[in-house]
């Protein structure tokens, strides 16, 4: 069972984002892993324990050569990454994005999943999974809350407006899932250790056969502005009689 | 200008998001057209039309996935119909349908959108990054058709009055191995009251409850007494309090309630993107600098569990 695991590198979601002039998002400096990816990462470690063999691959697509969140997944169990890093990426779009990691699939050798997250947390355009599936003529498998493998399909829970529908797809396939699907467990001491000396393939575009033609920008931010701000009002204590202030506001707007 | 729109129904109606797509369509284009993936076209085509459209381009789904489907349908027909804009509801299909289309017609893709504008050949959408705190614009540049995901709720439906769409079926359609996802059952959650997205009042809870059990306690009643909808924080739907479907925020739905009751919500970026249109907000949290009072009509700086029992009484006491 060779799994492939998406993983986005973002800044720390706890720091306040911010733009570059050019109004791409800043992917400076420290990158961590994706939180929403590390459910991808639990769920390929356990499916590769289960059938007793095979890799799990991490694939991951940065502006800035960065490591440490593709080092975090190798410390929780993962056998190997392929890191594509290039200026030619900066300000990439998701169909770009996805362009870029269906080769990297390509180049992980015999896959018979990839797994990804439903959306990233700091793009959460959320469209990357069944964009890398197309690109690939492989199905999808979108917003799993529960994942199984059997006789050579993949079977989930995929998440809808009103419930969940049950869904089966023959592997190879993409799958993305949402947060919640495993618990992703903690790298251990050991695990840290062997991270280090764990195979990074970096690759650039040209390598993977991708030239300026399929990188070229074709959405342009054009204006940035403040969201109107909505203003605090009143904020009491409660000193046992807060409730009463409750009703009073819920007649005020005549709701009860 | 001609606009598409990625239909979904609910049941034998048009979802409300795709009414919603409709009426801004009509405001900017003088031809707005659906294209439909599901067995029931027909039930669709008269509220569709009263909301301005003209025709129905309809592929049956059967076992398959909408998206799939959707997006082989809109693939088979653009280039004999030269849509300008093809417009996708945030959702799971919408999502499934806009990604499998820019794939295979190599366009890329805005999503989140939450407002559009069309300025002769310039199209911009709007959309709130960084938990709704910054509005950026973004337009296309390239060959259409362009291809835009808009989160529901971020325009009014409004019918104009029109006659039913024309259904014009399509098949034969080319799924390649997209096509073998196969549903084999659906499961639909049972929900009492009014819908989340459309109720005029929601109680929310979140990890300050302490349990499930509290949930049902003092979220579930309140809402009730309130004729309302019941909501819930991520951290809540992660932990398995309470079913996905009750999520609001970036991920969740996006609700604007008359009023939204916070109960036990931190206020996360994530949490208020989903909940920060609604008219009025009250708050309960016990740590005062909680950011979801920032954006609070009335905060209560207090336990859940002394305030709620206290309000779901006097509420009760009214009858
Ligand atoms: C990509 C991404 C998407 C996300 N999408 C969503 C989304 O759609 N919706 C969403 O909600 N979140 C979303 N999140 C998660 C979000 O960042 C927060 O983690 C989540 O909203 C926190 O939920 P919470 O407020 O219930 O919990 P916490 O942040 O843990 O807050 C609990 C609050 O309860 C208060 N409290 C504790 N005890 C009591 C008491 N007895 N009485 C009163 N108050 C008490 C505490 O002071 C605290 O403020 C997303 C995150 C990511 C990364
Ligand atoms: N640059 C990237 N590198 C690796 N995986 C990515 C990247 N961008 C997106 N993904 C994967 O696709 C998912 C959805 O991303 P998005 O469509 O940007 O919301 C993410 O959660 C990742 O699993």
């Amino acid at each position: 069972m060779n799994v492939v695991v998406c993983v986005k590198q973002i800044p720390d979601p706890a720091v306040p984002g911010e733009l570059n002039p050019d109004h791409t998002l800043k992917r400076e400096g420290k990158l961590i892993l994706d939180e929403s990816d590390s459910y991808g990462v639990e769920m390929a470690l356990q499916l590769r324990d289960a059938a007793g063999e095979g890799e799990v691959i991490l694939v991951s697509m940065v502006p800035n050569q960065e490591v440490s969140g593709l080092r975090q997944a190798l410390a929780m169990g993962a056998d190997r990454a392929i890191l594509v890093s290039d200026d030619a990426l900066h300000g990439a779009d998701a169909l770009t994005t996805a362009k870029v990691l269906a080769r990297c699939v390509e180049r992980a050798g015999a896959v018979d999943l990839v797994l990804a997250a439903t959306e990233s947390t700091d793009g959460y355009t959320g469209t990357v999974p069944a964009q890398i599936a197309e690109l690939l003529g492989w199905p999808s498998l979108t917003f799993a809350k529960h994942v199984e493998l059997a006789d050579g399909k993949a079977q989930i829970q995929r998440q809808t407006e009103a419930g969940y529908d049950d869904v089966v797809a023959p592997l190879p396939a993409v799958v993305s899932v949402t947060a919640g699907v495993v618990e992703p467990r903690y790298p251990s001491f050991k695990g840290i250790m062997a991270a280090k000396n764990k195979p990074v393939d970096q690759v650039t575009t040209a390598d993977l056969g991708l030239g300026p033609d399929d990188l070229a920008p074709r959405q342009r931010i054009v204006n940035v502005a403040a969201a109107p701000a909505r203003q605090a009002g009143e904020k009491i204590e409660d000193d046992g009689t807060a409730h009463e202030r409750i009703v009073a506001f819920l007649e005020e707007l005549k709701v009860v | 200008m001609k606009i598409w729109i990625f239909a979904e129904a609910e049941g034998d109606a048009p979802s409300t998001a795709t009414l919603e797509l409709c009426t801004k369509a009509r405001e900017l284009a003088d031809t707005v057209e659906c294209v439909y993936a599901g067995s029931n076209a027909d039930a669709l085509a008269g509220p569709l039309g009263e909301y301005g459209v003209t025709t129905l381009y309809a592929a049956d789904v059967g076992d398959r996935l909408v998206g799939v489907v959707g997006a082989a349908a809109i693939a088979a027909l653009v280039d004999e119909h030269r849509p300008d804009i093809i417009l996708f509801a945030q959702t799971y299909d919408g999502r499934d349908a806009i990604a499998r289309l820019s794939a295979r017609l190599d366009r890329p893709v805005l999503t989140n959108g939450s407002s559009l504008t069309v300025d002769g050949d310039t199209v911009k959408v709007g959309t709130a990054i960084f938990g709704g705190n910054t509005l950026v614009d973004a337009v296309f540049e390239g060959p259409k058709p362009y291809l835009a995901a808009i989160r529901p709720k971020s325009f009014s439906a409004e019918p104009a009055g029109g006659g039913a769409a024309a259904v014009v079926p399509v098949s034969g359609l080319e799924l390649g191995r997209a096509g073998e996802a196969t549903v084999l059952a659906r499961h639909v959650e049972e929900r009492e009251g009014p819908k989340l997205e459309e109720a005029s009042i929601v109680v929310s809870g979140g990890r300050g409850l302490g349990s499930a059990e509290a949930y049902e306690q003092l979220v579930e009643p309140l809402a009730k007494l309130l004729g309302g909808a019941s909501g819930a924080s991520r951290a809540i739907v992660d932990a398995g309090w309470v079913p996905y479907s009750k999520q609001v925020g970036q991920t969740g739905k996006t609700v604007k309630p008359k009023v939204y009751i916070a109960l036990g919500i931190s206020g996360a970026t994530q949490h208020m993107v989903g909940m920060k249109g609604s008219d009025h907000i009250i708050a309960v949290n016990k740590d005062g600098e909680a950011p979801i009072f920032s954006v609070a009509d009335l905060g209560i700086v207090g336990d859940v569990h002394k305030v709620v029992p206290k309000l779901l009484e006097a509420l009760q006491a009214r009858g």
